[in-house]
């Protein structure tokens, strides 16, 4: 508890320099918006000098980032350029897909890389473990944006057994919104078909998305698993007759676990870039592929606004990991 | 005869330093590669599939795709670079000085250094570059601006290490002024394990930038650049593959070779990290 109010006020600074660095940023918006608001080039001076007036414009700067700030606090983002409606309700709207997309990947990861983690560090030198390093490299050498396209190629083109894209076959209606996870809120209404036309549209990109995280987690849980593997506990363990698989999965994974869990909470944060690039190649409606769009269409307030709520998220996530250690490891607690 | 050190490796340490030889033949003198002209238009012999006459194939224009990707590795690899080198100039000065500078700015400069890398790097530099203007240049000094904190949070540790040694304090007690001490002395003491690490990270640089081409804020067409070829190849991804495959197997296969070297440097270097263990 004491450790968290010793990180709020860094927090506050942190959010608050990320907000202005957003606000000086969109500050270099080519095009005056008091000129836009004024309805372009039909405006009169007087027109603009109004809309400007209006709009706060000609108070100076740092009055309009305390309402800036204020705004943003709301929930107030402005209106989308392109079709007007609030951002806040677009980013609402597809923030459940991006998070659903990036849950999926991490638990594949971790349900792939931990076990292969600890099996490569039980039989350290042995043929699996020869072939996790050279393998992470691999893996992570490839562009991910290639990676997708060569997966629909493979599972969509050439075998035909996935989707190439979206959250759901065209046909089908998304379940009852619940917590907007398609997963779970088909589950929740019971309704399998539904439930398995969304499996079989979010295997191909969280398993894309996850080869970005997966060899860190390998390695991770391989380097933490042979510190713990010499400790003398475990010999201990090993002599009065627990059986060997017991005293891996229980006395060494379970110490090993800090790091671990560690790691997979910051790969959560670093996922953020490749679930743009991700839904960018599975067409996923996500805020990802908001983004990307908002880009294309040079939507400014609509990718202001992802700019600022991803980085909040990112930071939160790693100060969330940042309080759990203490809790996972009692030697940390002070 | 004896290999130098660096490339006792087996064949996979031999091949990566190929690759790397070619690749920089290519952003060198392209010419040597291919007779093509990458951005010649022959409109009726668009998306043809490889051949002998187009060993990849041609793009939508009737481009020749390996001339393409013989020509775009200058433009991917010269700003991976140059990323590289910015982020590393800035954040090793940095990081002298925040090491050099005594507790309380060094703690204020920390603080600095850690708000830079609260950054998620893709969102801020999709979002720099569309606002200030598209282009290559713009991702690398997008990419930069938080890039640097890195080296300057290794370079500051290092720092910390030596600025107690016997040498440096004999340097300050001769009165020799702070710059020199630290471009003279400091400096060099410290920078091969932040040198190490920016090597490594080049392969990390092609990665980044050639994803912001693929998401269309980085390299502008024509430039025939790989991340930027890929985008458009995905156009035609199920009927013509060849087009978005060879430009991204060209990133992968050159950031491969980055890595095996990037990861023999390491070992060279610095034995702790070596992932075997020899029991």
């Amino acid at each position: 508890m004491r450790l968290i109010l010793q990180r709020l006020p860094l927090l506050a600074i942190l959010l608050a320099a990320i907000s202005l660095a957003v606000f000086m940023l969109a500050q270099q918006l080519p095009g005056d918006p008091a000129f836009i608001a004024a309805g372009g080039g039909d405006a009169t001076p007087e027109m603009i000098a109004h809309a400007r007036e209006r709009l706060g414009l000609d108070r100076p700067v740092w009055v309009r980032y305390l309402y800036y700030m204020r705004n943003a606090l709301q929930g107030d983002f402005g209106r989308s350029m392109v079709n007007s409606r609030p951002v806040i309700e677009d980013i609402r709207k597809f923030w459940p897909a991006s998070l659903e997309l990036a849950l999926a990947a991490i638990a594949i990861s971790a349900v792939v890389g931990i076990p292969l983690g600890v099996a490569s560090a039980v039989r350290a030198g042995r043929w699996l473990d020869r072939l996790i390093t050279p393998g992470s490299v691999f893996l992570g050498s490839m562009p991910i944006f290639w990676l997708g396209l060569m997966a629909v190629l493979v599972f969509y083109r050439l075998l035909d057994l996935l989707p190439a894209g979206g959250r759901l076959s065209v046909s089908i209606a998304p379940p009852a919104a619940g917590t907007g996870l398609y997963l779970a809120d088909s589950l929740l209404a019971r309704d399998l078909p539904v439930f398995g036309d969304a499996l079989r549209h979010l295997v191909l990109p969280a398993s894309i998305l996850s080869v970005i995280s997966l060899a860190m987690i390998t390695r991770v849980t391989r380097a933490a698993m042979l510190d713990i593997l010499h400790e003398d506990y475990l010999r201990t363990a090993r002599a009065k007759g627990v059986p060997e698989s017991r005293v891996v999965l229980k006395h060494a994974l379970r110490n090993a676990s800090v790091p671990i869990l560690t790691v997979v909470g910051l790969q959560l944060g670093q996922l953020i870039g490749g679930v743009v690039i991700t839904e960018t190649i599975f067409s996923w409606p996500g805020l990802g592929l908001y983004a990307v769009t908002a880009v294309e269409n040079q939507d400014y307030p609509a990718l202001m606004a992802f700019t600022l709520v991803t980085t909040v998220v990112y930071v939160l996530i790693n100060l969330l990991v940042d309080l759990l250690y203490p809790l996972l490891n009692p030697q940390v607690r002070a | 005869m004896r290999l130098p050190r660096l490339l006792r490796g087996g064949p996979s340490v031999l091949g990566a330093a190929a690759i790397l030889v070619v690749a920089v033949g290519m952003t060198l003198a392209p010419q040597l590669f291919t007779g093509r002209d990458p951005n010649a238009i022959v409109f009726i012999e668009r998306l043809q599939p490889p051949s002998l006459v187009h060993p990849l194939g041609t793009d939508e224009n009737g481009r020749d795709l390996w001339a393409r990707v013989v020509y775009g590795a200058r433009p991917t690899l010269t700003a991976a670079v140059a990323l590289i080198l910015i982020s590393l100039a800035v954040g090793s000065l940095a990081g002298l000085v925040i090491g050099y500078a005594g507790r309380r700015a060094d703690e204020v400069l920390m603080r600095v250094t850690e708000f830079f890398l609260a950054f998620p790097q893709i969102v801020w530099a999709l979002a720099i570059a569309s606002v200030i203007g598209r282009g290559l240049v713009v991702c690398v000094l997008a990419l930069s601006l938080t890039w640097w904190a890195q080296y300057a949070r290794l370079m500051r540790a290092q720092v910390l290490v030596y600025k107690e040694r016997e040498f440096i304090l004999a340097s300050r007690a001769l009165g020799q002024r702070a710059w020199w001490i630290l471009l003279r002395h400091l400096l060099p003491n410290c920078f091969s394990p932040v040198l190490v690490k920016a090597t490594i990270d080049v392969s990390l640089a092609i990665l980044l930038l050639a994803a912001l081409s693929f998401l269309g804020v980085g390299a502008q067409p024509p430039m025939p650049e790989w991340g930027a070829m890929v985008t458009i190849g995905r156009k035609y991804l199920l009927d013509y593959p060849w087009y978005a495959t060879f430009p991204g197997l060209a990133i992968f296969v050159v950031v491969l070779a980055f890595n095996i070297l990037g990861e023999r440097v390491r070992d060279a270097l610095d034995p702790a990290s070596r992932i075997y263990v020899r029991s």
